[in-house]
């Protein structure tokens, strides 16, 4: 590790972090209908995609381990987030969003949100992670609808908050909920907590504890065998996962006004089931975070067009009923990514800035060889 | 002459069984400090069930074992090693889709002072000792000379190599017994001369006790200060290499009556 080259790595680093806030920050005050309408929903969505891809990528690509509950911990911060700003709403800490004091109400609610997702994640993480495999596979699916139901039975979270009405399903009222407007007044907002969350969670990786974990996922045998305490690293990882899911639940929270519990449900077709996020993981490669990034992006994107293209209506009958299961069209992409890149699209590699400038030459390359291949 | 060397190893009455099965039954052994002791038997004589033993992977039924003065059975795996015993296995087991330089840099954990805070926020702390870490890791792959092929994935390594660098990770441990299982298996004859060069060194370098499993007869003869032979989990003979090979029971457990 020469680290001259790593302070420079740092240095354009923050420089690019830099110029993306400043990209955001001018974005989230210039007027415009597109922007508000489209733009910022969109950005703010992809913001609690990339950290639940990104985090359950650790818990997946990082440590091996195959959970099907990662939105259970997503609920968790949902709501969290959502009663807890309400309850600071209501006895009066904030009345505008534009304020000192909101700001105040969403670190708050952000921090709670995690916080409760990682004890949860704990109580969860140490028996489930005595099994392996399908095991844990089957125990965290059915977490994640024992969550779903569990929240919906809380008798003191009703619909309108807590100890607002009987116990239900959906949560009407949601303190940090933004309107269009504010959805793009605050983007930049959005967007520096996912720089946050991908920086906290890449330097996890890049340190001893991500040596552990890989260590797991290649050999558990081994790792003992070389003085390490396996369960420790396996619950401090799903934790660490579950801390971010939780994170992720509190973005979604300010992008939705009303809160649903079947919007985590595992039945549900719409992105934000569990295994969807495992299939953005897949796509975007088991141990690759910029991997993550862009296959939750480009996840996001499929699913969006898929819903609003107008390309859909103009496409001939039987495809156009195809794209009204969009679970489906997901498996497609799926089975093609894995088709061309059976690794994901960055396998465990990782995007750096510092690659970009060999692309042209690697590509170049990449074609020859392939000619060179078929002559042969 | 007088052995004042100090005892390291030592296990008394050692036993497992499986089911009706008694796999290792009245194993008793003690290995002094930089010794080089085999342990030999024909295959399913129970010799890698005493490395399981040994390192805490299985709980013993009856007997105990003593590194030092300090009873390390009934401890976790990761815990004996951490109390200084090591291995490697008969079927490699390396990180695969790991570095060679990381495959050694795991075996270093217990040695890192950082936590979880330093970690995330890149403190002063973390740099200094990820530094020496990666210093001390390529100490280590230079002396089996994998130095060159430090950032080489670990899948990609030949055979012999990987083998090699079975023992260098054991070796990170910093441990003060070492438990080789058949390291020469599946070598050929270069391969297992480099080997020898290798256990050669790490005498000299780490003064370590070794405990080494091998079929490879000449190579037990060769380097072994003392034998202890088993056969269907009994401890059968216990000497130097020459008493070894001339014993009538020991002929007979490989060979057949
Ligand atoms: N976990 C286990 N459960 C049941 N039986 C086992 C277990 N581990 C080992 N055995 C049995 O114990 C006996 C000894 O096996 P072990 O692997 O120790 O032999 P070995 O001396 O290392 O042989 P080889 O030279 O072939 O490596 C075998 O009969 C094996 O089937
Ligand atoms: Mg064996």
């Amino acid at each position: 590790m020469k680290k001259e080259n790593t302070a420079f790595r740092y240095l354009i680093n923050l420089v690019a972090i830099i110029i993306l806030m400043v990209v955001f920050v001018v974005l989230s005050f210039h007027s415009n209908n597109t922007l508000k309408l489209k733009v910022a929903p969109a950005v703010w969505q992809c913001c609690y995609l990339i950290i639940m891809a990104a985090s359950l990528n650790l818990v997946l690509g990082y440590l091996g381990q195959l959970s099907l509950g990662h939105c259970g911990f997503m609920a968790v911060g949902a709501y969290t987030s959502a009663l807890i700003s309400l309850a600071l709403q209501r006895a009066g800490f904030y009345t505008e969003k534009n304020s000192i004091q909101f700001a105040i109400t969403l670190i708050i609610s952000i921090v709670a949100a995690a916080v409760v997702a990682a004890l949860i994640g704990v109580i969860v993480g140490i028996p489930a992670l005595r099994l392996k495999g399908d095991y844990l596979a089957i125990i965290t699916l059915g977490f994640g609808m024992i969550i779903v139901n569990l929240i919906n039975n809380i008798p003191f979270c009703g619909q309108q908050g807590l100890a607002e009405g009987a116990a239900s399903s959906a949560l009407y009222a949601n303190g940090l909920g933004f309107t269009n407007d504010e959805k793009q007044s605050f983007m930049w907002v959005g967007v520096l907590i996912v720089v946050l969350c991908m920086t906290t969670m890449v330097m996890f990786v890049r340190s001893k504890f991500g040596r552990v974990i890989r260590a797991i996922r290649d050999n558990e045998i081994a790792t003992s065998a070389t003085g390490n305490d396996i369960s420790y690293y396996k619950i401090l990882t799903f934790v660490f996962s579950a801390f971010f899911a939780g994170i992720a639940g509190a973005l979604y929270s300010c992008a939705n006004v009303s809160l649903a519990t079947t919007s985590f449900a595992f039945t549900n077709g719409s992105i934000l089931n569990s295994v969807f996020i495992v299939v953005t993981v897949v796509v975007g490669g088991m141990g690759s975070m910029t991997g993550s990034v862009i296959a939750a992006i480009g996840m996001f994107l499929l699913n969006y067009t898929i819903k609003n293209g107008s390309w859909v209506n103009a496409l001939p009958e039987f495809l156009k009923n195809v794209f009204t299961y969009p679970m489906l069209v997901y498996s497609i992409a799926l089975v093609i990514v894995i088709l061309f890149r059976p690794k994901g699209i960055m396998g465990d590699k990782e995007l750096s800035l510092f690659d970009i400038p060999g692309y042209p030459k690697r590509i170049a390359s990449y074609f020859k060889n392939k000619k060179a291949a078929k002559e042969v | 002459m007088e052995d004042t060397r100090k005892t390291v190893l030592r296990t008394q009455h050692l036993g497992i069984t499986f089911g009706g099965l008694k796999a290792v039954s009245d194993f008793n052994i003690e290995i002094k400090e930089g010794e080089l002791v085999g342990l030999i038997g024909p295959n399913g004589a129970g010799k890698t069930t005493v490395f399981n033993l040994l390192t805490g992977v299985y709980k013993p039924t009856e007997g105990a074992i003593f590194l030092y003065d300090e009873k390390i059975s009934g401890k976790k795996s990761h815990q004996v090693v951490q109390a200084g015993i090591a291995r490697t296995f008969q079927n490699i087991r390396l990180f695969h889709q790991m570095t060679v330089i990381e495959n050694v840099l795991v075996a270093f954990t217990k040695d890192v002072k950082y936590g979880l805070f330093s970690a995330i926020f890149r403190t002063p702390a973390f740099w200094k000792t990820e530094k020496e870490l990666h210093e001390k890791a390529m100490e280590l792959l230079k002396i089996f000379s994998l130095d060159d092929k430090a950032d080489v994935v670990a899948s990609n390594l030949p055979y012999g190599e990987q083998r090699k660098l079975e023992i260098a990770r054991a070796l990170a441990t910093n441990m003060k017994v070492l438990l080789l299982d058949e390291p020469a298996a599946g070598m050929n004859p270069t391969e297992t001369a480099d080997l020898l060069k290798c256990i050669k060194v790490i005498r000299e370098k780490f003064k370590v006790a070794i405990l080494l499993i091998e079929h490879d007869m000449s190579l037990v003869m060769n380097v072994c200060e003392r034998i202890q032979v088993i056969s269907f989990g009994q401890t059968i003979a216990a000497g130097l290499p020459e008493e070894i090979a001339n014993n009538q029971q020991v002929i007979e457990a490989y060979l057949g009556k």
